[in-house]
This record gives C-alpha cells, structure tokens and sequence, in this order.
C-alpha cells in the first residue's frame, strides 16, 4: 500500500517537474488587450501613496484595467525594462527622473509620448517630447526635531560636522533620492567631490536601497536624527499627521531639482492607452492627488488644491540642476568615485 | 572437457600462461601460494577477464566470445555470494533468472535443490539471518540449479569453521558426484583436496603444473 | 592489459544522459559568457579601483571566515570529545549536521534578531551607555561565517579526535601526561591532519557565500565578487562588469578546487553522525572549562533560532502569514524544491550508474572519478555566475523574468548535485563492490538489476538526498536573487524584500515560516522512503 503510494509520489513528482516550466509559461498572465502595464517604485503603489487612486480614477475615462507593477527600486525601473529587453510586459515606465533622462533615452527602448505638454510649469524649461513629468521637488535632508535642535545650514557644515552626526541615505545605483545626492555633491563640489564623500562618510549610518526603508523603517523609527529625503516631506506630517516634528534643512549652496517621469514604451502593443494615460497624469484629477500622496509639488498649477501647509516649506534659494546628457556622460564615474569613496 | 591451452595474460607486472585439460566427474586441485593468480585462472574461465591469447573450450567449442553468463560455468566465491538484503529464494532465484520472473516449476526446483543441500523449508529467510555455512549451502544450491556443468570453486570453504567445513565439503563431494560435473577448485589448503579426490596441480611463476 | 567482455548492457545510457543535462545547463551558459566576454575590455573592468577592493575583500572576508571557524573549533571539538556523556549531547551534534537543512537566510534572520540593529546584544548594550554594535558590514559577515562554518569544522575534527587508537591514550596515561602535552602529542596531531582540508573547504565557503554577504554586507565596503555581479546587473545594467567578474569569479574558484584537491582530505564529512568508538581518556581537562566551552558554542548557535521563533510570534503574524504575497512565494517555494530536488537526484542516480561501472567493472577508477567530478559544477560556476550565463543566453530569445522560477529550478538543481553524489555514493558502490563478478556469473543487469539490487539499498538515502536537496533548494536566494521580481516570488526573495526594508516583524514571521516550509520538506520525503521492506517484497 505504503509501495503504490509511494510510487504514486514519485511519478507524481516527476510530473511536476516537466510540467512546471509549462505550466509557469501558460500560467505568466496573459495581458488582456485592455489592461496597461505601469512599470513603477514601491512606495508610489503602495496603500498610502498615489497608485491606488489615480488607477481608480483613470480606470473610470477608459474602459480598461490599470496594473501597477512595483519593481525594487526608482533606479531600478530603467535597469528592469533593459533586463528584460524586447519582451518587456511594461508599457509605461513611470518614475525615472530628469537625471535619468538622456540615458534612458539611449536605450532606444522609450517612445515619444505625443502628449501635449501646455499647461506644464516647472523651475525649469521643458524640452523633452519623450517624457512627461508629473512631479517635482527638491532634495533636503529632513531632520528630527526631537533628536536634533540646530541642524547645519549649508551642505558644507554637513560635510564638516562632526562624526556622531548620523544621516541615513540611498544607493545612487538604485535610488533617484540616492543619485540626486550624488549629483548635488558634485555640483557644490565640481571635482572635489571625493574629498567631501570621504568626509561624508564616517557620518552614514547607513545606505539604503531605497527611499522607503530609509524614511519609514530607519528615520521615522529614530535610528538618526536626519535623512535624504525632499523638502515636501514635512508638508506631509503636517498636513496629515498634524506635527511639525520633522523640518527640512535648508542648505545655502541650494538644492539639487527632482523632476519625475513618465514614459511609454516602443515596444508596447497599447499605445494608444499608453498616450492617454500619459495625458491623464498630468491632468487636474490626478495632478491634485499628488501632494498629499507622492509628496511632491504638481507639474501643472492646481491653484488652491494646493494643501495650505505647502507654503510652510523651505523655498531653495537656488534650484541646482545638471543637464542630463551630463549625468549619462558622467554617472558611471562618478558612482565609481562615490564606491571608492566608501572606505 | 574443459581445456585451456596457452590461455595467457597480463595482471600489472605478472604474467600467466595456463594450459589445463579438466574432465566431467573430476576435481581439479590448483594449489599455490596466495597472489599467486589462482583466482585470476577462474576469472579468465569464468570471463570475468579477457585473456590476451590462448584458446579456452568446452566439448571443443570456444568460450572466449562468451559474455560471463553465457558460458557453461558457475562459480561459487569465497565470500558474498548471496544479497543479504534477499531472501533465500530470492538469491536462488536470481541464478534461474536474472529478473527474478519465477514459473512454479522454477519454485518446485527451489524446493528441490534446497531439500538436496539440507535446507528444507528455508525459502523465506531472509539471507541475513543465515549462518557463514548456511549461507554457502545457498550459494551451492544455486550453483546446481544452474544445471551448468562446470563449477568454479573460488576457495569456498576458507571462511568456514572446522565443523561446517567438513559438512560442507561432504555435501559439495556428494553433489559433484550426482551430477558429474566438470570441477576446478583453487584452495590453499592441501586436505580439502585430497577429501574431494581432486587432482593437484600448483602455480608457480604463472604456469601451471600437474603434481604427482 | 586484460580487459573485461563487454555486455550488452547499455550502462553508459544513464550516465549519458546526465552529463547531457549537466553540460547543457552548465556548459551553454559557460559559452555564453565567453563569447560575451571576447567583446568586452576585461581589463578596464578589474582595474578599476572599487572592483579591485572587491576581489581583495572576497578573498580577504573568506580567509578570515575560514581561520575564525577553523581556529574556534578546535576547542569546540576538543571539549566534545572529552565529555561524552551529557544530556542533550547527540543533539548538539545533530543539531550541527542539521546545518544543511535549516536555510542560511533563516539563520540570518535569528542572527539579526540577536545581534541587529534593535536587537537583543544591542539593547543590552544600549541600556549599559555602551555605544551599538553594529552588524552590517565585515562583522557581521563575520558571525554569519562562524556560525555556519564552525560546526562543520567541529565536527570533522571531532571525528578525528574520536578515531584517536586508545592506544595512545592508554600511553598517555602511563606517562602521566599534563593538558597541554596530550595536547601536543596526541590531539593537536589528529586535528592537524584535517587543518587544511578543512581551511580549504570553509574558505571555498565563504568565498562563494551570496547570501550572507548580501544581507549583511554594508554596502559597498563589504561587497564580494558575486554580490558585485549581481549589481552589476540589477542595478546598473552593466554586462560589460557582470560578465568580466564572473569570469575572475570562474577562474578564482577553478583554482581554488584544484588546491583542494591538491590537498585532497579523507571523506570524513560523512552526512550521518558515527557514534564515537570507546576510548579511554582519563586526564580530562577540568569539566567545568569544557562545559563553559560547550555552553557557548551551543548557546551561539541556538540563540539565533531561538530568537528568530520567538520575534516570530508577533501582532503582524496572522496577516503575515494570509498575504496574498506569502502564500504565493510559498507554493512557489514548494514546487520549485521538489522539482529541482528530482531533478538533481536523477541527474546524480544517473551519473553514479554509469562512473560505477566505469570504476569497478571497467577497472577505470580514475576515469570514474573524474566524470563523477563533473557533478561538482557548481562550485566552480557559482550561482550568480551561472544566472549571468543563463541570463545571456535566453536573453535574446524570451523574458527571462518569467522564466524566473523555471531557472530557479535547473540553478538550484545544479547546486544540489554534489551533495546528492556524496550521499549516493557510497550505497550505491557498497551495493556493487563485493557482488560484481557474482552480478555478472548471473547476468543480472538494467532495471532487473536496479529493482532487486541497487533501489533496496539505496532507498533510503535516495530520500535523504532528496530530503537535502529540496531543503537546499527551499531556502535558496542565490538562484532566485537575479531574476525574481513580484511575478515569481520565493519565500526566500520574500525574507529577503522584507528584511531589506527593515520590516522586522514580517521578516521574522516569513523566516519561520521559511523554516517551517524547509523542515516539513526534508522530514516529509524522507519518510516516504524510509518503510522497511521485508525482504520479501
């Protein structure tokens, strides 16, 4: 009896085994004709963040399904779709940012969006007919006002400060907060940059992969008193978990712009959807979502949706931005010197 | 008639050169020192080696194209004859055939044979719980149902005590003479052979030769 | 040279086929990376600064592992021996065989419960005004290290202390020997033979160790070789570097296993504990330095588990445990192992058939051995370096994220080969040694043979292999790391997602469960092979 059984098992197993890959291929889900594929980060579909509703909201103008899908890291959506090459499933990437720009538009892999782009309005021009951007900040360190009273004024007195001063950033290789900071280092340091990591350093408590774990499970757990983050954040904790405990510090050198994108893919077989989808991120309903969701400021104006407290943020003095054809020239080694750096 | 003439090879740096005419009803008695290549004389018959060149017959038909289990032989080893994890006849059977398919006259002949060697009614043992002599008393059993007329006896009764070896030689003798086999023993022990009759010969320096 | 009667037996079929599937899912990609590398400047690649330190620190990380494990298992070992009656005795010494079975992820998990960030060394230090340790980086690389490495060091040189002649000891005791001369004279002789086998087999360890390095390296100070390819992959999309280190990684560890078997140690590392032969020791050292040496090498390392279980026992548990994501990382974790455990124990059965009669029928054990050894790919092409080459190779043709688990599937395989061989071995050759030439006087052979013969022998450490390799293959992340992605999630990507965002309560419930998954998977197909079999059936 025990004997059938176990025969039972074995062939059963056996089974399994040839029909695994098979039933892994027929099970990968078929994308229904309706259904636009969003490659993104974690935090933006996550409960708290704007995914949810603006997938609601867009799946009410089209007849059709929205599916977001988190991949690890902001940086990281790019490195995905390269990945996984001409049989990508994304048909939109969104969430890159302007660094990233003229890289990932070397990768051949991106389209143009057609969207129109009037009613855009950013510190900066808009050139680019590729991608739409939907948010912006700046970067800033956040600093706990409960584990810290005067935080540095300048990014300068960071660099300098002394050791026990502990900050929590993020991987330049998967992080656009991380690379920003790679960035605005660069730019207040021009080819001084390495000294100023090296000084940098002993003051990491440590490098996360993204900007989550950073902010929510290190900073907000009081692991240091200051993080990467953007000067919107404390909008958040103000507007919505009513405290000012959490402040930007606002650097004299001035902080480095983040402008997000979007992008639809050559390779998508929903173009259309794509286009209007594009168009749709950068509409009234869902740019209003953003500032209490994605916690940044919206690429349009949307006037009084503006939460109040907003205007309580640090104003940079200047908005320090690379060109990005700079950044692709130059991001590798410059995220060599940040590695070797690290000492 | 079992004969070997020139039959030769090479094991490392020795080489053996046999020449031997064995008769049906006869026990051959090869007798040396050990290392001497008493065993490698079995294997050559048996086929477990390949001989270099020389003739080999049986009844003047040659065996040396003849795969182990093809030829006309059966040989009983010193030593792990039967698989322990078996039954008696399971091992016995193993000898009739190789995938143990068994027709109830292969059983009745089991019965038999076991009768013959004084093990009535072992067939459900299993083979580990059988005693050294019992256990070669099975190996012998299954020699006999292969009904080959020549035996190999690879020194069988060393690993035996006083008592059960004479029993066993008593048995072996009595069973050779009931079926007149054709009998090549390698021994190194000078009154087993003299107790089977058999006819000596000694190898040294890889050559056979008769003793008087 | 005498040789043997061919058969008609096609005894080369199994192995045949084995090394078919061996070479196709080891030697494509091999060629794959190759070719890739003819167009890349390998030289721009390792003469980068920061890749520089990364290779000096695998090799640095991985020696330092070794003489720690090495070094502290010496008095481990010498204080099992000396006490050989305790309570709990045998089951520390399984608990150190278990090794294999309970998932390295799991076990940094405990680590990280203990000695992390929040945990328990930590808070005690906190409350004394001492300043934090801090795990993540080569300390904590460290810990993981000896933690895995010393028992199995222990117990290899436990086994040499245990096969001293009592001889010796009797002498001993006649010339009144103090501590430190039985010491030198008896006992450091014994463990010296093994010193370097050993050093050499935890160094290859380490060396190759991905998980641990990715968890509780620091970033870039603490990078290995293969969690630089990885990287290179995912976060740069840089093929140039991934496929310039795994070809440094390729040669190191080619290297590394030919010293090895320079420096070839006897098969001590058997997988079933040998109760110890009697011997007579009298002049022990004082107990209570041994029970304090026992105490805590034992405590180390079922603190970490302990830790583990009881942080796993929290208020996100039942949510944890009814995620969508969870659930299906754990079917898909259960499917995976059983399939890449078939896989390997086919593959092995099939090699050993074939190098067994090549070794003893074919009088060519060299030959046998050397075939045998291609089982051992994988040390030479490590995980990550193994996914490079699959990646490149399917790349142009399909997805390679949705043939994710699938590769989890053939790496894993792969990886479980040479502890398969090793398990299977020794049956399998017992059960054909001594009979060979009564095998062929009876023309016993092909499935006739294997049915009555070879399967009653070996069933059961055919389920013990089994058991092994799909516990081994459960509690993976080197083979899943590069491709896995929210479509095919494993329970071990999953700890690892919810460990890397500090998620500690998820993270320790999705470990134990991990745990759980791996224990149930080794007992279960075990025990449907361990029935005794009347001989009669």
């Amino acid at each position: 009896m025990l004997r059938t059984i176990r025969r039972q098992f074995y062939s059963a197993a056996l089974t399994a085994m040839f029909a695994t890959p098979l039933a892994l291929f027929i099970a990968s889900p078929v994308q229904a004709s309706n259904t636009l594929t969003v490659y993104t980060y974690d935090s933006f579909t996550s409960e708290w963040g704007p995914g949810p509703v603006i997938k609601k909201a867009f799946e009410e103008t089209c007849e059709c399904t929205l599916e977001f899908v988190a991949v690890d890291s902001s940086a990281g959506i790019l490195n995905r779709v390269q990945l996984e090459g001409e049989n990508t499933k994304a048909d939109v990437v969104l969430g890159l940012d302007y660094n990233l720009m003229a890289l990932a538009e070397d990768t051949g892999m991106l389209a143009e969006s057609g969207a129109n782009l009037e009613k855009v309005s950013l510190p900066v021009d808009w050139e680019s007919t590729v991608f739409v951007p939907y948010d912006y900040g700046h970067f800033a360190f956040i600093y706990n006002t409960e584990l810290m009273d005067s935080p540095p004024t300048s990014l300068d007195e960071l660099v300098n400060a002394p050791d026990d001063l502990k900050i929590i950033i993020q991987d330049p290789r998967t992080s656009t907060p991380g690379l920003g900071l790679m960035l605005w280092v660069k730019s207040v340091y021009g080819d001084d940059a390495a000294a100023a990591w090296k000084k940098l350093q002993p003051k990491i408590l440590t490098v996360t992969k993204g900007w989550s774990e950073a902010y929510f499970s290190l900073f907000m757990n009081g692991e240091a008193p200051m993080v990467l983050s953007y000067d919107t954040s404390p909008g958040y904790h103000m507007a919505v978990d009513k405290t000012e405990q959490y402040q930007a510090a606002a650097f004299d050198e001035g902080h480095y712009l983040q402008i997000e994108v979007a992008a639809m893919l050559k390779s998508t077989s929903n173009q259309e959807l794509a286009q209007s989808f594009l168009q749709f991120l950068i509409s009234e309903p869902a740019q209003s979502v953003l500032p209490l969701t994605n916690v940044m400021y919206p690429s349009i104006d949307i006037g009084d949706a503006l939460p109040a407290e907003f205007s309580k943020l640090i104003k940079p003095s200047v908005s320090l931005l690379l060109p990005t054809e700079t950044v692709r020239d130059n991001r590798k080694d410059w995220i060599d010197e940040w590695l070797e750096s690290a000492n | 008639m079992l004969e070997l003439e020139n039959l030769t090879t090479t094991l490392g740096e020795n080489r053996f050169r046999f020449s031997l005419r064995a008769d049906t009803d006869q026990v051959s008695a090869i007798l040396g020192k050990s290392g001497s290549g008493k065993s490698t004389l079995l294997n050559l018959i048996a086929g477990f080696l390949n001989a270099e060149s020389g003739t080999l017959t049986w009844q003047s038909q040659s065996l040396l194209k003849l795969a182990a289990n093809a030829r006309p032989v059966t040989t009983l080893f010193q030593q792990h004859n039967l698989f322990l994890h078996l039954t008696v006849l399971q091992n016995i059977g193993l000898g009739i055939n190789p995938s143990l398919k068994l027709t109830s006259k292969d059983h009745k002949h089991i019965e038999q044979v076991l009768k013959e060697v004084g093990l009535d009614g072992f067939e459900h043992k299993p083979a580990d719980t059988l005693s050294g002599g019992e256990q070669q008393r099975v190996a012998l059993a299954r020699c006999l149902l292969r009904n080959q007329p020549v035996l190999l006896l690879d020194e069988p009764f060393s690993a035996l005590d006083e008592a059960t070896r004479y029993d066993m030689i008593a048995l072996t003798s009595r069973v050779i003479a009931d079926r007149n086999l054709c009998v090549v023993l390698v021994t190194h022990n000078r009154d087993d052979a003299q107790l089977l009759n058999a006819t000596n010969y000694s190898l040294t320096s890889g050559e056979l030769a008769a003793e008087a | 040279m005498a040789r043997v009667n061919k058969t008609a037996e096609r005894w080369w079929l199994p192995g045949a086929l084995a090394l078919f599937v061996l070479v196709l899912l080891t030697g494509l990609p091999l060629v794959a990376l190759l070719f890739a590398a003819g167009d890349i400047s390998a030289k721009a690649v390792t003469e980068n600064a920061y890749h520089q330190r990364v290779i000096r620190f695998s090799f640095f990380q991985a020696f330092l592992s070794a003489s720690l494990s090495t070094l502290l298992a010496i008095p481990v070992a010498r204080a099992l021996s000396q006490e050989r009656n305790f309570i709990g005795r045998s089951l520390i010494v399984h608990l150190y065989s278990m090794a294999l079975v309970i998932p390295t992820l799991v076990t940094i998990s405990g680590i990280v419960v203990v000695y992390g960030r929040t945990g328990w060394l930590n808070s005690v230090l906190g409350s004394m005004g001492i300043e934090r340790f801090s795990i993540y980086g080569l300390s904590g690389i460290l810990i993981a290290a000896v933690f895995f490495n010393m028992p199995l060091a222990s117990r290899v040189f436990l086994q040499a202390l245990e096969n001293i002649p009592s001889e010796q000891w009797r002498l001993a005791t006649q010339l009144r020997m103090n501590q430190w001369a039985q010491f030198r004279f008896i006992e450091w002789p014994a463990i010296r033979k093994q010193l370097v086998g050993i050093f050499v087999l935890v160094f290859i360890l380490c060396f190759t160790s991905f998980t641990i390095v990715m968890t509780l390296g620091g970033g870039p100070r603490a990078t290995t070789i293969e969690v630089a390819i990885y990287q290179a992959l995912r976060f740069d999309f840089d093929l140039d570097t991934a496929v310039a280190l795994a070809l440094v990684q390729l040669i190191a560890c080619a290297t590394l296993l030919l010293l090895s078997s320079l420096l070839t140690f006897s098969n001590t590392i058997g997988f079933a504990y040998q109760e110890p032969k009697s011997a007579l020791r009298s002049l022990a050292t004082h107990r209570w330095i041994n029970v304090i040496i026992i105490g805590l090498a034992a405590l180390f390392v079922l603190l970490p588990l302990a830790g583990l279980l009881l942080s796993a026992i929290n208020p996100e548990t039942m949510t944890v445990l009814t995620h969508t994501n969870t659930i299906k990382a754990g079917i898909n974790t259960i499917i995976v192992s059983i399939s890449a455990s078939v896989l390997a124990v086919t593959m092995g059965v099939g090699l050993l058939i074939s190098t067994r009669h090549i070794r003893i029928r074919l009088h060519k054990y060299r030959l046998g051995e050397w075939l045998q050894h291609t089982g051992n790919m994988i040390l030479v092409m490590p995980p990550v370096v193994l996914g490079t080459g699959l990646f490149l190779l399917l790349r142009p043709f399909a997805d390679v994220f949705a043939l994710a688990l699938v590769l989890a599937v053939l790496i894993n395989s792969v990886m479980a080969l040479p502890f398969v061989l090793r398990i299977l071995d020794g049956p399998m050759m017992q059960a054909a040694q001594h009979h060979d030439k009564l095998i062929q006087s009876l023309g016993i052979s092909g499935l006739s043979r294997w049915r009555w013969l070879d399967w009653p022998l070996l069933r059961k450490p055919f389920g013990y292999a089994l058991g092994v390799s799909a516990a081994l293959s459960a509690g993976d992340l080197s083979a899943i790391a590069l491709f896995g992605s929210e479509r095919a999630l494993t329970l071990p990507l999953l700890l690892y997602q919810r460990m890397g965002s500090y998620r500690l309560y998820e993270a320790s419930v999705t470990a134990a469960l991990l745990l759980l998954v791996c224990l149930l998977l080794f007992v279960t197909l075990q025990s449907l092979f361990r029935h005794k079999q009347h001989a009669g059936t």
